[in-house]
């Protein structure tokens, strides 16, 4: 508690403590005394004045100020409505009620406010350096590209870098929400916001302070609240027109009937006293932002970025899905996956293509050397011919060697076993006998198939894949994942165009995603009714782009935050419905006669607390 | 150009909408948004009369929530 809410609940105490007494009393008729002071009123007046005097200053001010339909004002003309029809008991119990609700509801919102913080607290408070043989602390900010910073066992690391020298295990579940640690050495890249486990890093840092990741999660956390969702527009025009309704409503309930039918004024004021203490909307004000905060805290909590309320409105309402294929639901990059030797052995079959392969920048010959896996001796390669749109023809150990496409082994009138397996198929041959093929492809990230699964489990109804492989390729990752539906041969702007139509066929029908890694992405990113990218491999243009960040690029977080989403809006909807229904209740109640001022505070604080208990529920959401 | 400010003692959700409406009406300001839950309110307005626009927010804001400070 702060100290200003502490200062409130010590009040509260005491007017509690001099209120009760009084009530009993004037329950059992023991403050109705026989002289011209008005003693009752009097000690009625010493509880009111400990609990309300406050409120009374504000109201004042604020009206000077130009602020008439203001809570404190309001407060203060219904509790004087009260007392003014000698409903003294009540309008001390309204305003304590009032301050009590208040004080809980400004704990609860401090309290979540707090939660949240905790968990994005991410942001490093120093870095070391090495100065003159000595460690000293320096704020992140003073760090330039190219410098060496030490971090120690159990430190934030505070700066995007590459280790030099130290290895280590790095916990990065407050980026990522992956709790498994991650191992690090000589040459890994790291990111700040992530704690250094148990061996000493050295780090040259490779981005300043305002570009680093956690400067940019933060940011992106911060401005999440300035993006705002349809209902919470709607909500703060509704309170915009809802308080002038009521206390016009509740002037005219004072007024009219009186005049029309006779009754005494003073049964007419109580009632239109009920309707100003309902006059506040708080519980909507206050819980419908607070829902979207917690559902984007326990999204980040999972490692995923929601840069905005309205996103989380969106994807609750996904129906269909486009994935880019490679970097997405592939890994993209190229491995030897299947070795189909011809008269030699697997190893000797990698140990030659990778040689001819040796000195070549391609793709293919890369997947090779790494397959490879040890030292190549590239001495016993003598000369290397590279055969544009086919291949290699290189002397390895004083032979000639063929590495290439069918094309090649064709054109050298060499004998070889097509190979059909999907992906790249290397053949190779040494002088005029065929030795094998070697299958190189880009293999399906291991969670694909169950993202795809739970996705069409939280209500997806189309999955749609993009790629610009060929048809063979691109149809069996489809088919292998379970996609419904598959364009392939595609260019990158071609990308666009497709989601184009996409969106069109689906108009009116629920709402567009789109994921991708970001290398080309970000025009299709845009273009979607929410776009998902990559955030560890993904571009910063990507990051930029994209609405929804996965941050550890594992695409099952999808249908994660997609329940996030739906629970948060349904706790946003179910406050709604219940803040409105029991202040429309409590008002026709009230005046019809039969709500008093204990049901009008019940509908006003009591209300707002319960929104507020609800709302939290998000932050816990998974 | 765009700038946060950390609003103290924002204790009303209500007053944080009814802030940010009148700091959008002030002129120059192009955007504005008070986040009650962030306590944080962040502006878009003209560079050259930045200072005197703030000096405008100031003053609305007193207006609504006294009790409310902009940390500048």
């Amino acid at each position: 508690m702060t100290k200003k809410q502490k200062t409130m609940l010590y009040r509260i105490i005491l007017a509690a403590i001099v209120y009760i007494p009084l009530f009993v009393m004037d329950h059992k008729e023991m403050l109705e005394f026989d002289t011209q002071v008005p003693v009752r009123f009097l000690l009625f007046m010493i509880p009111y004045v400990i609990i309300g005097w406050d409120i009374i200053y504000r109201a004042i001010r604020n009206i000077s100020h130009g602020q008439v339909f203001d809570e404190n004002f309001l407060m203060c003309i219904a509790t004087f409505g009260a007392i003014g029809v000698k409903q003294y008991s009540e309008s001390v119990a309204v305003m304590l009620f009032y301050q009590v609700g208040e004080l809980f509801q400004s704990y609860a919102v401090s309290r979540s406010r707090q939660s949240i913080s905790d968990m994005m607290d991410i942001c490093p408070e120093y870095a070391n350096i090495e100065q003159d043989g000595q460690l000293v602390q320096v704020d992140p900010d003073e760090i330039n590209i190219g410098d060496i910073i030490v971090i120690k066992a159990g430190e934030r690391i505070p700066l995007d870098g590459v280790v030099i020298s130290g290895s280590s295990f790095i916990d990065t579940s407050a980026l990522t929400g992956e709790s498994v640690p991650r191992e690090v050495g000589e040459g890994s890249d790291i990111i700040s916001g992530c704690v250094n486990g148990s061996g000493l890093l050295k780090v040259r840092v490779t981005k300043e302070f305002e570009d680093s990741t956690v400067a940019k999660i933060l940011e992106l956390v911060e401005n999440a609240s300035s993006k705002k969702a349809k209902v919470e527009n709607f909500i703060t025009k509704f309170a915009k027109y809802y308080t002038p309704i009521v206390v016009c409503a509740a002037a005219l309930l004072a007024v009219i009937p009186p005049l029309l039918i006779g009754e005494p004024f003073s049964k007419w004021v109580a009632r239109a006293c009920i309707f100003l203490v309902i006059s506040c909307p708080c519980a909507l004000v206050i819980s419908v932002p607070l829902g979207f905060f917690g559902g984007i805290g326990a999204a980040s909590r999972q490692g995923v970025l929601v840069k905005g309320s309205n996103y989380l409105e969106v994807m609750s309402e996904m129906k269909t899905i486009v994935f880019d294929k490679t970097g997405t639901l592939t890994k993209g990059e190229f491995t030897v996956s299947k070795l189909y030797p011809n008269g030699v052995g697997e190893k000797e079959l990698l140990e030659i293509a990778a040689l001819a392969e040796g000195y070549s920048a391609h793709p293919v010959a890369g997947a090779l050397k790494a397959a490879y896996k040890k030292e190549l001796e590239m001495e016993r390669v003598t000369d290397t011919q590279e055969i544009p749109g086919h291949g290699i023809k290189a002397t390895v150990d004083g032979a000639t060697v063929y590495a290439g496409n069918a094309k090649l082994m064709e054109k050298e009138g060499i004998w070889f076993e097509e190979n059909h397996d999907i992906g790249t198929v290397v053949y190779l041959a040494k002088e005029d006998l065929y030795l094998g093929s070697i299958v190189i492809s880009d293999t399906v990230k291991p969670e694909a198939k169950n993202a795809i699964k739970e996705l069409k489990e939280n209500g997806v109804t189309k999955t749609v894949m993009l790629t610009g492989d060929r048809k063979a390729v691109g149809e069996a990752v489809a088919k292998e994942l379970g996609i419904d539906q598959v364009y392939t041969d595609l260019l990158p702007g071609d990308k666009v165009d497709k989601v184009e139509a996409l969106l069109e066929e689906v108009k009116g029908k629920g709402r567009l995603g789109f994921v991708g890694d970001g290398i080309n992405d970000a025009p299709v990113l845009t273009r979607a009714d929410i776009g998902i990218a990559m955030g560890s491999m993904g571009s910063d243009a990507a990051i930029e782009a994209a609405d929804i960040v996965l941050m550890d690029d594992d695409t099952t977080k999808i249908s994660h935050t997609m329940r996030i989403a739906r629970m948060t809006l349904q706790i946003v909807k179910q406050n709604i419905v219940f803040a409105l229904a029991v202040k429309v209740l409590v008002l026709l109640l009230g005046a019809i006669g039969m709500a008093n001022m204990w049901e009008a505070v019940f509908a006003d604080v009591g209300v707002s607390v319960i929104a507020i208990l609800n709302a939290m529920r998000t932050l816990r959401a998974k | 150009m765009k700038k946060k400010f950390k609003m103290v003692d924002l204790d009303c959700a209500n007053c944080a909408a009814k802030m940010e409406e009148a700091i959008k009406k002030i002129d120059g300001v192009g955007d504005a948004t008070v986040s009650f839950m962030t306590q944080k309110l962040t502006i878009e307005a003209e560079e050259s009369r930045f200072e005197e626009i703030m000096k405008e927010v100031v003053a609305v804001c007193k207006k609504v929530e006294p009790d409310c400070v902009i940390q500048m």
